[in-house]
């Protein structure tokens, strides 16, 4: 970044852009989408229009932003306004997953020994559900979901899912890597750990579906099957599409890394996405653990 | 202070130095109103000047509050006799849910963001909103939320019926309602988060060199502490509707007992959400009180200290007092003794903030102007609304008045003549400093009049019929109630229809009057009234002199 940029004393304030109310359209069309799509109103071409708008959006958005960093329009002060606006969207997603989080203990903690009848609700072990047996995994009292004899099997920790937690750890590292070699401006360092890491989280993401497959195909664990199915799949699913959106902000920088962007000195859209990529990472091994293992 | 590089510390020495006694020229260059686009969509579709956000969040916010409005008044008039009049039960619960969705999401919420937009720059010294684009998204996203949300009340089958509280297992079985309601929360939760991003960074990167935290004026600091509020409960608020949306649409068990879920989940996600967010309502108003009383009364605020740690706490104990909305769904006796004891503590340190309130007007040379009869009726009737709040929290007290119209008294005191009149207070205050324009004193009195004696009329007999039994959400009722419904309905008409006299006072002020000072209220201290009146399209483009903002500073400083 040019640091001799002759606005570089004032903070730099945009006038009118046409990015965000288009933003707005496309976060709409989705919506709209979406909503006619599970109303049955229309068949699933309507979920194209609004990703797509949303897309052009962001790559709009982001052009004009890369543009202004790269002509040194933003001092340091921006530069701090951009790393604190990131790290409280990182806690905004955080307290996104601690919604799926506190279902998934509440269920396994409260909601499924009351159905058996612990404490003061034993009346539903008496009246409601005879010949429940609380535990988890659980499908629930009525073995809702599963194979065709309502029962199910679980994912064991210690196969895939221990491969996919050295995977993104081993990811977590190689970023760091590449910071260093930001950082020190040994650039054939960056690239390489760069893409490293990316592919690293793309190799995650497969794995992941090759493991979907897996469960619903054979062990009949699926979103329907019950609790277990629900804080699973929600969990795991909404853990998938962060790590999918983190991967593709990773290919973004390095595609910006190949064009000569980023100094040793001042690098937020890196800082940024490697913080983002420690985030997926740090919920993985919640997921890992208490998902998975205990 | 993160304010202190080199350069703007120069910027700020060598700036413009104002020699006005009153700061006509403070602050911005010659040119600054040249910024201004033309052409009315280039304006405002793609502005990303943060007074022309903050005017455009004010008046969606208006809007709103006029339809949920409209809302209330067709609920007063189907309970002005028992019987069913006008509508089917079915109607009636849709209006009792989106006039709370749209009052909460569309117009209390909208006018604390537009006023921090408006004041939190001009407050801290700051040139504009620290990110300007995503101040834009924040606000356009909102009316097509809006659009989703109202067009959900039309489509067939009808709105949903649940209240604004969406609980499961009724919420799960609405119709074509359900997927926009959801959506369109989706989206309020999206702007929310931003805004509150925004509003974050602003306060804490963007403050002129000098303006350390613990010389802001109060209205930031309270919107500072909302906006964390905002950042960390609004992802929850989506992350259960999502289970909403799958329990119905995907069949996920949530929610459901028999696959192992429970609907009392849904209560304790929406809540953890909920009960942080009656503070996110409650918390700028407390802000806007706290610069206004001290204007009128010539007095430095009282524990100005007091009042941050008192806000703080309350924002601490707002997310380990949720159950309390649930004191009768069956909660273990210890979570009951819990919840009830946590939220008593939260009386603390609002009497705090009441008392210091209070000790402010303390021999003070008290005059009434508009801001003060609402800032001097939010103190009376908020307090209300908090006493209500606390026979509420004893959870055998509960257990009678769960679910009957003293809920409903409880918190529309908080709720209306807490957070609506603190935001009036806030209009009536800052008005002059938008417009330039001194606005109708007779009409602004008449208005402030006739809001507070029929908000009185229309919530006050609510606390009777509630504690007679008169349980909330139903169309129809039994004919002993009939008297106190009728004094009710009659309130609110006369309520709805002088907030006519608002929208005729704000078009006048708009187009013209007696021209304001750059002070405008001769006891108003702070940076906003170091700018002149109209307050320019770019202000602090320079950042404030020492001297502006030492004669800026709130009075604690100059007086303590």
């Amino acid at each position: 970044m040019a640091t001799t940029h002759p606005n570089s004393d004032k903070y730099y304030i945009p006038h009118g852009s046409p990015w965000p109310i288009l933003g707005s359209v496309a976060l709409f069309a989705i919506m709209a989408g979406a909503i006619s799509y599970l109303n049955d109103w229309t068949g699933a071409w309507s979920f194209l229009p609004g990703p797509l708008l949303l897309a052009a959006m962001f790559f709009g958005w982001f052009s004009t932003v890369i543009g202004e960093s790269q002509h040194g329009t933003y001092n340091q002060e921006v530069d701090r306004s951009f790393r604190m606006g990131m790290m409280w969207f990182i806690f905004s997603e955080v307290m996104f997953f601690a919604a799926f989080f506190g279902a998934l203990f509440y269920a396994r903690r409260l909601a499924v020994p009351w159905l058996g009848g612990e404490g003061v609700k034993v009346l539903n072990k008496l009246y409601l559900w005879k010949s429940y047996n609380p535990g988890w995994p659980t499908n629930g009292p009525a073995h809702v979901g599963g194979l065709s004899n309502g029962t199910f099997s679980v994912i064991p920790p210690f196969g895939l899912p221990a491969v996919n937690t050295l995977i993104l750890l081993t990811s977590s590292l190689t970023v760091t890597i590449a910071h260093h070699g930001l950082r020190s401006g040994n650039r054939v360092l960056l690239k390489t750990f760069l893409a490293l890491t990316f592919l690293l989280g793309f190799s995650f993401v497969s794995l992941q579906i090759h493991e979907y497959g897996e469960a619903y195909r054979e062990l009949g664990l699926r979103l329907s099957t019950g609790i277990y199915g629900s804080t699973f799949f929600m969990l795991t699913g909404f853990h998938g599409l962060h790590v999918t959106i983190g991967a593709t902000m990773l290919v973004v920088i390095w595609l910006r890394t190949m064009r000569g962007h980023f100094t040793p000195n001042h690098h937020f859209a890196f800082e940024a996405v490697a913080w983002y990529w420690h985030f997926v990472d740090v919920v993985w091994l919640g997921l890992f653990t208490f998902v998975y293992w205990l | 202070m993160a304010n202190t590089d080199n350069a703007t510390t120069h910027a700020a020495l060598t700036g413009h130095e104002e020699h006005d006694a009153h700061g006509e020229h403070a602050g911005h260059d010659e040119h600054a109103d040249h910024g201004k686009p033309h052409g009315f969509w280039h304006r405002w579709l793609t502005s990303t000047n943060h007074k022309d956000i903050g005017t455009m969040y004010l008046v969606f916010s208006c809007i709103m509050f006029f339809i949920g409005g409209a809302h209330a008044m067709l609920i007063r008039a189907e309970l002005f006799h028992p019987g069913l009049q006008f509508f089917d039960p079915g109607t009636f619960n849709t209006l009792t849910t989106y006039h709370g969705l749209i009052m909460i999401f569309g117009a209390i919420m909208p006018a604390f963001v537009g006023l921090a937009n408006w004041m939190v720059p001009m407050m801290v010294g700051a040139p504009d909103m620290a990110l300007p684009r995503m101040n834009n998204y924040s606000f356009w996203i909102l009316p097509f939320a809006f659009a989703l949300l109202i067009g959900s009340e039309f489509v067939p089958g009808g709105g949903g019926g649940t209240g604004w509280t969406i609980y499961p297992p009724l919420s799960v079985e609405q119709g074509y309602a359900l997927p926009m309601m959801i959506f369109a929360i989706h989206m309020m939760g999206a702007s929310s988060i931003m805004g509150a991003i925004n509003v974050i960074v602003t306060i804490m990167n963007m403050r002129a060199p000098g303006m350390s935290l613990l010389r802001m004026p109060l209205f930031v600091w309270t919107w500072l502490i909302t906006a964390f509020l905002l950042i960390a409960v609004m992802p929850v608020l989506a992350g259960a509707v999502t289970m909403l949306l799958t329990d119905h649409f995907f069949g996920t068990s949530f929610f459901n007992a028999a696959g192992g879920g429970d609907p009392v989940m849904f209560q304790h996600i929406f809540w953890f959400f909920g009960h942080p967010e009656v503070y996110i309502m409650i918390l700028p108003a407390f802000g806007i009180i706290s610069e206004i009383i001290p204007t009128f009364s010539r007095k430095p605020l009282f524990g100005y200290d007091a009042m941050i740690y008192a806000t703080a706490s309350i924002a601490f104990l707002s997310f380990i007092v949720w159950a309390h909305h649930m004191f009768t769904v069956g909660l273990p006796l210890a979570s009951e003794l819990f919840f009830m004891l946590s939220t008593m503590l939260i009386a603390i340190p609002t009497g705090v903030k009441v008392f210091n309130w209070v000790a402010t007007m303390y021999r003070g040379s008290i005059s009434y102007e508009p801001p003060m009869l609402w800032a001097v009726a939010f103190v009376f009737l908020f307090s209300i609304g908090g006493f209500s709040g606390l026979m509420l929290a004893l959870a055998p007290a509960d257990f009678q008045y769960q679910d009957t119209y003293f809920v409903v008294a409880h918190f529309h005191y908080v709720l209306l003549t807490g957070a609506a009149f603190g935001i009036m207070g806030g209009v009536y205050y800052w008005l002059p400093k938008w417009t330039g324009h001194m606005y109708n004193m007779t009409l602004a009195k008449w208005h402030f009049w006739m809001s507070a004696i029929w908000a009185n009329v229309l919530f006050f007999p609510q606390h009777f019929l509630g504690l007679a039994g008169m349980p909330r959400r139903v169309p129809d009722y039994a004919t002993q109630f009939t008297d106190w419904n009728v004094v009710s309905s009659i309130g609110g008409f006369a309520f709805g229809l002088s907030q006519i006299l608002f929208v005729i006072l704000l078009w006048q002020c708009a187009r013209g009057g007696e021209r304001a000072t750059g002070r405008v209220w001769e006891g108003a201290r702070g940076l906003e009234w170091e700018l002149p009146s109209p307050a320019p399209y770019h202000s602090w483009t320079e950042a404030p002199s020492m001297a502006t903002l030492e004669r800026g500073a709130p009075m604690h400083q100059t007086h303590g």
